[in-house]
């Protein structure tokens, strides 16, 4: 039988991976932003399987406006680090210092 | 074990490893893949959930738009890979044991056993409601969530501008239209009337 | 009723003086600088006579109103206010007249100085000062006029600034002061505090609500709340009108020019605490333990102050101990509730002591500033004028009777005498020390005219020489006479000019007179009716008035009192040892070496107080400097604190990596910390 702790523990899962994977690929910043990707997945899984099991509609609601604002935000995200790149030519974050005293 | 748990298992094993995929893989190009693969059967799984409508807008929005242009810009930059992979070793226990010490306080607070028990109802909102999902969910946003709902429009507009604004650069050299100029151009700028001297009379002769 | 007008105009009319004088100074001249002070203060002293006039011959009331509102501060709302009675107006002419007629001299003293127009302004201000001192209505305006008074007394003290005498004389007086000051603002916040107000009228009116009510100091130890206070006025009293042991800044004052020590720090300004007792006398009544000290201290002052003046070889000084004398024979009026008489003594006394000053002055300005009575003798026949004046002030000073000084000090002597006929010791002490008093003065006064006026010449004069030091300046006369030995004179010393003489004859006049007339309606009369208050039961001048028929009749029986032959035995004394048998004092200086070195260390007051006070302040301070400001500020608040934000703040910068995963990580590790404390809690 399915039951809510299975979707709530992938959610927890994918969660710790996804904080893993900052961790281990912190000089890509294009992993990292597929990290953060990963990590409103996860979120949004939780979102998902409460409204079903809650019979809400406002879970579903919410994640459709996550993944607005993520849309949204990866966009831009993406144009400033072609802009980055354009201009360092990396996206090695360890070499994006120059506002560092 | 029902049919429901065998799949979500399937689904749920399939998202897992295309995740520690994603953050483990060498190629970047293959990440944005793996990804790819993650929100497939994470669509997968919501569509378990009876939320076609989310399941179906990820796949439209996330693979078909967000995860493109993560391959645009992967393969347009010309990124080496291999100074951006150091210290991955080195911090790979660090995030090991972070990522199981969360993880293990998270399950802990979820109440293992506890939510096992918690069954699936047996019908959910839409099915009271007695409409389908999207339905279901596009009287929720177009009543109670409207204003919430134009926001999002403009932020996603703005988002539009934005990367356009901050990507577009004038490169010198390279010819291109500009609509506003050839709808100001007047006659003067491209006709010239040239009186030439006739040759017919003579020839008429 | 009194015009407010004529009021506004005797107060200000010297500041506008002053004002021409002080700032304008260069443009109007010498000249200009005297004329606008001169009749600045000629204008406030004939409206003073004619404020006088009116209270005391055509029966107008009391004038008591407040002329301008200075700011209000919830309930309490501090004015600008004249009470005009008779006191006040008795004060405002003894205090416009000197100060005239010191203006007047100062023309003459002052010639050669280049400070001129600088110094008529000063004198001008003060004029103003003390106005604005004696005119008050409240306790806020006598603070003022208080204050003000004492500044310009530095001032003057200081006049001669180059000289590093002057400047630690006036540093003295400053400091001294501002004990006696702290003392007087606790005084008047303590009236504030129990009776609401700093109105006179108000306050005097509310005195009873005094009664019964208690501070306690000490824990334990409850004072009466109108002892409290009274002692506290008197503190600011016993600070300006330098009574034992705040009495050290006064005979040092004398290094300011010599028409200032008469104008300030004889005839006005050292008798405004005086005027302040007997102003506050509805509140000094209330207390018999205040007044009681009032009396001792007064007592102290009186006698030991005049054996001090026995052996000054200045003569101004001996004129400044002379003077400190007398304050404490008014402090002894005042301490016996006989405040007519103090008032009356501090009249009297202001003209005569002022013409002491003066005819000093005018001595030394013969002398070519110098100060020293070993160096003087014989001048009678040079400067028969001052030799008169200053004859007639000392009569006046040591009490013989016809003289105003007689009637004004053989009242407070028999007040004294009635008090302790009733009181307990400290009146018998009073009564002691004011006989005695007697006749010291007469010692030292007589002793000053015959070192100076009598006797050989023991000065030099050098004819040959024939500089001219009458053009020297002022404050380089010292190296003006360097050349010169000591006691050796250009030429031989003559009358000064009539600016100078003129206010000696003027003052001489008054010293004479004035007793005469006064002390009738004065002290017997009702001339202080509504101003001064006694108890009945503590009424000594009542009882005297019982016995009182008349003038002449008091100066006749004065020559059966003690003190008159005390007095007289003072005079047969200095005029053994200084005019028939000079060699003598030097022989009993001799024979009682320890005595005189006593009086020389004037009881030690200077020494000690520099040893606790000066050194005390001194260690304090560098305690503080050391302990306080390097270490804990400068090290450790200042420093430290910088410090400590650096110290921070390098842990901050280390925090703030820019580093997205370093503060991924502390989010984590934030997370982390708050799961676990909810599992646990759970």
């Amino acid at each position: 039988m399915i039951t809510l702790a299975h979707f709530l523990g992938l959610g927890a899962v994918l969660f710790c991976i996804s904080v893993a994977g900052i961790f281990i690929n912190r000089k890509n910043v294009i992993v990292l932003l597929m990290a953060i990707e990963l990590m409103l997945l996860a979120v949004n899984m939780n979102f998902v399987a409460f409204s079903h099991f809650l019979g809400d509609v406002h879970g579903q609601v919410f994640v459709f406006f996550i993944l607005t604002v993520a849309a949204a935000e990866s966009a831009i995200g993406l144009a400033i680090l072609v802009v980055l790149f354009r201009n360092r030519s990396t996206i090695n974050v360890a070499e994006l210092d120059s506002l560092k005293g | 074990m029902t049919t429901e748990l065998a799949l979500f298992y399937a689904f749920a094993a399939v998202t897992v490893g295309a995740a520690l995929g994603v953050i483990t893989v060498k190629n970047t190009v293959h990440a944005a893949l793996l990804l790819v693969l993650t929100f497939f059967s994470c669509a997968c799984l919501w569509l378990l959930l009876r939320a076609e409508f989310l399941a179906i807008v990820l796949v439209l929005v996330y693979v078909g738009a967000v995860m493109v242009l993560f391959l645009f810009v992967v393969m347009m930059l010309d990124i080496k890979t291999d100074s951006l992979r150091e210290g991955f070793a080195r911090y790979l226990p660090v995030a090991a044991v972070v990522a199981g010490i969360m993880l293990a306080q998270m399950l802990a607070l979820i109440g293992w056993n506890a939510m096992l028990q918690v069954p699936a109802p047996e019908s959910d909102g839409a099915t009271l409601a007695g409409v389908g999902n999207t339905e279901w969910l596009g009287r929720a946003l177009f009543t109670d969530y409207i204003l919430p709902f134009e926001v999002a429009a403009v932020i996603l507009t703005v988002a539009i501008v934005a990367a356009i604004a901050l990507t577009l650069r004038r490169r010198p050299g390279v010819r291109h239209q500009d609509p506003s100029r050839q709808v100001l151009v007047r006659k003067e700028d491209r006709l010239r009337v040239v009186k030439v001297a006739t040759e017919g009379k003579e020839a008429g002769k | 009723m009194l015009s407010k007008n004529i009021l506004l105009a005797i107060a200000l009319a010297p500041l506008v003086g002053a004002a021409i004088a002080g700032l304008f100074g260069r443009q109007v001249g010498r000249a200009g600088a005297h004329w606008a002070t001169i009749l600045g203060v000629a204008v406030s002293c004939v409206l003073s006579v004619y404020v006088l006039k009116q209270l005391a011959f055509d029966g107008v009331p009391a004038f008591n109103q407040n002329i301008y509102t200075f700011f209000e501060i919830g309930g309490y709302s501090a004015h600008v206010g004249f009470l005009v009675d008779r006191l006040t107006a008795t004060m405002m002419v003894v205090v416009t007249f000197v100060s005239l007629l010191v203006h007047i001299y100062t023309i003459g003293y002052m010639a050669d100085d280049p400070g001129y127009q600088r110094f008529f302004s000063y004198i001008s201000l003060f004029t103003f000062s003390m106005l604005m001192l004696v005119m008050s209505n409240n306790f806020l305006q006598l603070f003022f006029g208080w204050e003000a008074v004492g500044l310009v007394s530095y001032l003057l003290i200081g006049f001669w600034y180059k000289r590093p005498t002057a400047i630690f004389a006036n540093l003295k007086a400053f400091l001294v002061n501002r004990v006696g000051d702290f003392g007087f603002l606790l005084g008047i916040a303590g009236v504030l505090y129990w009776l609401g107000t700093l109105d006179y009228a108000t306050a005097f009116a509310n005195a009873d609500q005094l009664q019964g009510k208690t501070i306690e100091l000490f824990p334990g130890v409850p004072w009466d709340a109108a002892t409290f206070v009274c002692i506290c006025l008197f503190i600011g009293a016993m600070g300006k009108s330098a009574q034992v042991p705040l009495h050290v800044w006064l005979p040092d004052s004398m290094e300011g020019p010599t028409p200032i020590s008469a104008l300030i720090h004889a005839a006005t300004m050292v008798t405004a605490g005086i005027f302040m007792v007997s102003r506050m006398s509805p509140l000094f009544e209330l207390s018999a333990t205040a007044l009681a000290f009032v009396l001792f201290i007064g007592a102290t002052t009186a006698l030991f102050m005049g054996f001090l003046g026995i052996i000054q070889n200045d003569i101004k000084r001996v004129v400044a101990y002379s003077t400190l004398s007398q304050l404490g024979y008014m402090t002894v009026a005042l301490g016996v509730s006989a405040y007519s008489v103090a008032v009356f003594h501090l009249m009297t006394h202001a003209f005569f002591k002022a013409l002491l000053f003066l005819g000093a002055g005018s001595v030394i300005i013969a002398m070519h500033h110098e100060q020293d009575m070993r160096r003087m003798g014989g001048l009678r026949k040079y400067m028969p004028i001052t030799f008169a004046t200053a004859w007639i002030g000392t009569l006046a000073l040591v009490g013989t009777p016809f003289f105003s000084g007689f009637y004004s000090k053989d009242a407070i002597i028999e007040a004294v005498k009635e008090a302790a006929h009733h009181g307990g010791w400290v009146q018998q002490y009073a009564m002691w020390a004011v006989l005695l008093g007697v006749f010291v003065t007469a010692f030292y006064s007589f002793r000053l005219l015959y070192l100076a006026f009598h006797g050989k010449e023991r000065f030099v004069v050098e004819s040959h020489h024939d500089g001219d030091h009458h053009g020297d300046a002022h404050d380089d006369h010292d190296d003006a006479h360097g050349h010169h030995e000591p006691g050796h004179l250009a030429h031989p010393p003559h009358e000064t000019p009539w600016v100078v003489t003129l206010p000696l004859v003027l003052l001489a006049i008054p010293s004479v007179v004035l007793g005469w007339f006064a002390i009738q309606p004065m002290l017997f009369g009702d001339w202080f009716a509504g101003a001064i208050v006694v108890d009945p039961a503590r009424d000594v001048i009542a009882r005297l008035g019982a016995e009182f028929h008349g003038p002449t009749a008091f100066a006749l029986h004065g020559f059966q009192t003690p003190a008159f032959w005390l007095a007289f035995a003072g005079f047969a004394a200095a005029t053994v040892l200084y005019l028939l048998r000079p060699d003598l004092p030097s022989r009993f200086a001799a024979a009682l070496r320890p005595l005189v070195t006593m009086l020389e260390k004037k009881y030690w007051f200077d020494e000690a107080y520099q040893a606790v006070f000066a050194r005390g302040s001194l260690l304090l301070g560098r305690g503080l400097w050391k302990g306080g400001d390097v270490a804990v500020i400068d090290d450790g608040l200042v420093n430290g604190s910088a410090a400590v934000v650096a110290r921070l703040a390098g842990v901050l910068r280390w925090l703030q990596s820019g580093y997205l995963y370093h503060y991924a990580f502390a989010m984590i590790l934030g997370l982390i910390a708050l799961l676990g404390a909810f599992l646990w809690s759970r």
